[in-house]
């Protein structure tokens, strides 16, 4: 009796300490509320307040996508499907709200709009997740390439429904206020987004908590086993499916009320594609991954196509060399850096950290020269390409040179270098 | 009468150049696992190749010389890129074909531009080849057919009829026994990824200037070259076959079909002027595809000829 007492002390010793588990699942949770308040205060300007609403958006959508990816090992190529149903059910209470007559629309605060797109998201995955969660892997993506395609279609076919090409609008400042915001002004519908996207992050992280979502990583891991367990694989799968599904409905209403217009084309394959780099670059191993690779993302697009034509090459090289070298993505590369840092020889592997990360730069830069030069070469606008005030004209030899040098360099010290780290 | 043999005609030529896309596609999911996601960016890559060289050449040139080039491409991803992820799973294969289309789409889009290039079909087969019903046929489609047909039957006896075939088909299934024999089990895979790319160049190379040759090309026909695989079944070359003309004779029929689900189901009591009535047959053409894999994936999971599941 005595020895089993000692046994279970000792086992219960093996889990988190209060304070492990106060820094690890509150802690981040309480920074990430005060930063979402403090930023209003630094006075943000109407461009900058916009950006962080999609960010926001964005962020919430690329959580849920994970659940999918992440967690339960599925990879999905038709996300925004249950974004855009989601959306599209939010938007069309929206304008139930504006023409209520009394009743359940007529009280429904519009604050409250993404509950809706949850409950539309979730309920296509409810009907869409049964067939697609027989099996993982190929054959899920498969179908999820499948059905994406079929809705997108649909999406252009049911005019009542989807609005056609031109979509649905609708009007957010109706209804019942809540919170005494009327979401008028940009820097209310900050107020209305940042709150949503705390709910649905917290939300997201209490699910991978509970028991279905550690099943859900298990079932990833090793279905056979779950199985072997008694639990239906298909079963937890099609769980965490619909519930992947209600969160991107969750994204899919906040957009609603940000932009107040849904059009076929947020069902289509391009919205799916970019959430999948958006989880991927950030990282997938990692809950905060999706968080940092949707911050990045919707940052890269919105400024970065000001500067470049070719935003969409780099991106895709991003994702490229994340698949190869970096597949924990961006939140797996902070991990790694600050878990060496407190170990013996740091300092030394930090400094060849950063020779490493100047050779790659190199080797970026080529890279830059080359991509940007043959964009000026072929879109007939006849600009010359001057980084840092250097001029690299498209038709002469020397900045091709310069550029495939460069590569070279950077290729070469960096295949030098990270052998060197390899070794320690 | 005239209707059903123009569309099964061109339904056939389309269907042979899905399968021309698909064959490669299949051969490399079965003895890799890997579903290239950029297998329809080869042949996009395959029609603008075929394009600029034979703007320069001819071409006749081009015919040959694309493919080629568009296999070494090939060979260059397997060996630089998806060797690396092997080890990674399928998942990370992939993503990174996945990554892959996108880039070379932009690539295509600087190099060529965003708007489609005048690819056109030669002079020497621009003419019309016979009379049918009153109206022309023009020599290109047959052209198609007989490259397509030859294409086909080189296949076959590649596969089934030289010790190459004999070599491809055991590392198919039995990969560790083939390299305990002494093949290189590695290089046999990068040929057939190769060769697989090599068969899509060659179809963007007489399907570019039949269809459109633009940077979107890729992702108009890539989802309905996996509904092909899929729908004929994992690894089974016989499969695609069918599936592909399937697909091919569907999807042209259904364009030609002048009808509305009124028509069809006014016996339902559909009516002509309901949302649902109106819906047209041609307008559905292009979901034809991704239906039939939904419904093939719930109800017949290992595809019409695949031997298991996938």
């Amino acid at each position: 009796m005595n020895q089993q007492g000692t046994v279970l002390d000792t086992v219960s010793d093996l889990g988190p300490s209060r304070r492990a588990k106060f820094t690890r699942r509150v802690l981040p949770f309480i920074i990430m509320a005060v930063l979402l308040i403090v930023i209003p205060m630094l006075g943000p300007s109407r461009t900058a307040l916009s950006l962080l609403n999609a960010i926001g958006i964005n962020i919430v959508f690329a959580l849920s996508f994970n659940i999918l990816l992440g967690q339960t090992g599925l990879l999905s190529f038709g996300h925004a499907v249950y974004f855009g149903l989601g959306g599209y059910t939010a938007m069309h209470a929206m304008n139930w709200i504006e023409y209520a007559d009394g009743g359940f629309w007529g009280s429904y605060p519009m604050f409250a709009l993404p509950l809706v797109g949850f409950a539309g998201g979730a309920f296509a995955g409810a009907l869409i997740g049964w067939p697609s969660c027989r099996r993982a892997g190929i054959p899920f993506s498969m179908i999820s390439l499948g059905i994406a395609e079929l809705v997108a279609a649909t999406g252009l076919i049911f005019v009542s429904f989807f609005g056609g090409e031109e979509g649905i609008t609708g009007d957010r400042m109706n209804g019942v206020e809540m919170f005494g915001l009327n979401l008028g002004q940009v820097h209310q519908v900050y107020w209305f987004i940042a709150f949503w996207t705390f709910v649905g992050t917290v939300a997201m992280y209490a699910f991978t908590r509970t028991p279905l979502g550690r099943l859900t990583q298990a079932v990833r891991d090793n279905p056979q086993r779950v199985e072997f367990v008694g639990y239906d694989p298909q079963q937890v799968r099609y769980l965490a499916f619909i519930a992947s599904g209600g969160f991107a409905g969750l994204a899919g209403g906040m957009s609603a009320v940000n932009y107040e217009i849904f059009t076929p084309e947020a069902l289509s394959l391009a919205p799916s594609g970019l959430v999948i780099l958006m989880a991927y670059i950030g990282g997938i191993r990692y809950f905060a991954g999706p968080i940092l690779g949707a911050i990045l993302l919707t940052y890269m697009q919105t400024n970065l196509s000001d500067f470049s034509e070719a935003w969409l090459l780099y991106l895709g090289l991003l994702f490229i060399a994340m698949v190869l070298f970096a597949p924990g993505g961006l939140a797996g590369v902070v991990i790694d850096v600050t878990n060496r840092l407190g170990k013996p020889g740091a300092v030394q592997q930090f400094v060849k950290g950063l020779v490493a990360v100047a050779t790659g730069m190199i080797a970026f830069f080529g890279v830059v020269i080359l991509i940007e030069i043959a964009v000026r070469l072929t879109n007939g606008h006849g600009e010359v390409f001057q980084p840092f005030g250097i001029g690299l004209p498209s038709t002469s030899l020397m900045s091709w040179a310069i550029g495939v040098c460069l590569v070279a360099i950077g290729v070469f010290g960096l295949k030098f270098t990270t052998k060197q780290v390899g070794e320690r | 009468m005239e209707t059903i043999v123009f569309s099964l005609l061109n339904g056939i030529i389309y269907g042979l150049l899905l399968f021309m896309l698909s064959s490669g596609l299949t051969l490399i999911f079965s003895m890799m696992g890997i579903l290239n996601f950029a297998h329809a960016s080869f042949y996009m890559l395959g029609a603008y190749f075929a394009y600029s060289i034979g703007s320069v050449t001819g071409f006749w040139v081009a015919l040959f010389l694309a493919p080629v080039l568009v296999g070494v491409a090939g060979a260059a991803v397997e060996r630089f890129g998806l060797r690396r992820l092997h080890a990674e799973g399928h998942v990370a294969e992939l993503l990174f074909t996945f990554g892959l289309a996108y880039i070379i789409e932009e690539i295509v889009k600087i190099v060529w531009g965003k708007i489609a290039v005048p690819y056109k079909v030669p002079a020497a087969l621009d003419f019309p080849l016979f009379e049918l019903f009153g109206s022309q046929y023009p020599a290109y489609r047959i052209f198609m057919l007989v490259v397509s047909l030859a294409m086909l039957f080189a296949l076959w006896y590649l596969l089934k009829r030289t010790r190459i075939g004999l070599i491809i088909q055991a590392a198919l299934t039995h990969p560790n026994m083939v390299a305990h024999l002494g093949h290189n089990v590695q290089r046999i895979f990068m040929l057939v990824f190769a060769a697989g790319c090599a068969l899509a160049g060659l179809a963007g190379v007489i399907g570019g200037n039949y269809l459109v040759t633009e940077p979107s090309m890729a992702f108009t026909i890539g989802p309905i070259v996996f509904v092909v695989v899929v729908v004929g079944g994992m690894g089974s070359l016989e499969g695609a076959f069918i599936a592909s003309l399937l697909i091919g004779i569907m999807q042209t029929f259904a364009i030609s079909v002048d009808a509305t689900f009124s028509d069809l189901f006014g016996w339902l009591g559909l009516s002509a002027s309901s949302e649902l009535g109106g819906i047209s047959i041609p307008s559905l053409a292009p979901t034809l595809p991704y239906l039939l894999l939904v419904l093939m994936l719930m109800f017949r999971p290992r595809g019409l000829m695949g031997a298991r599941e996938f």
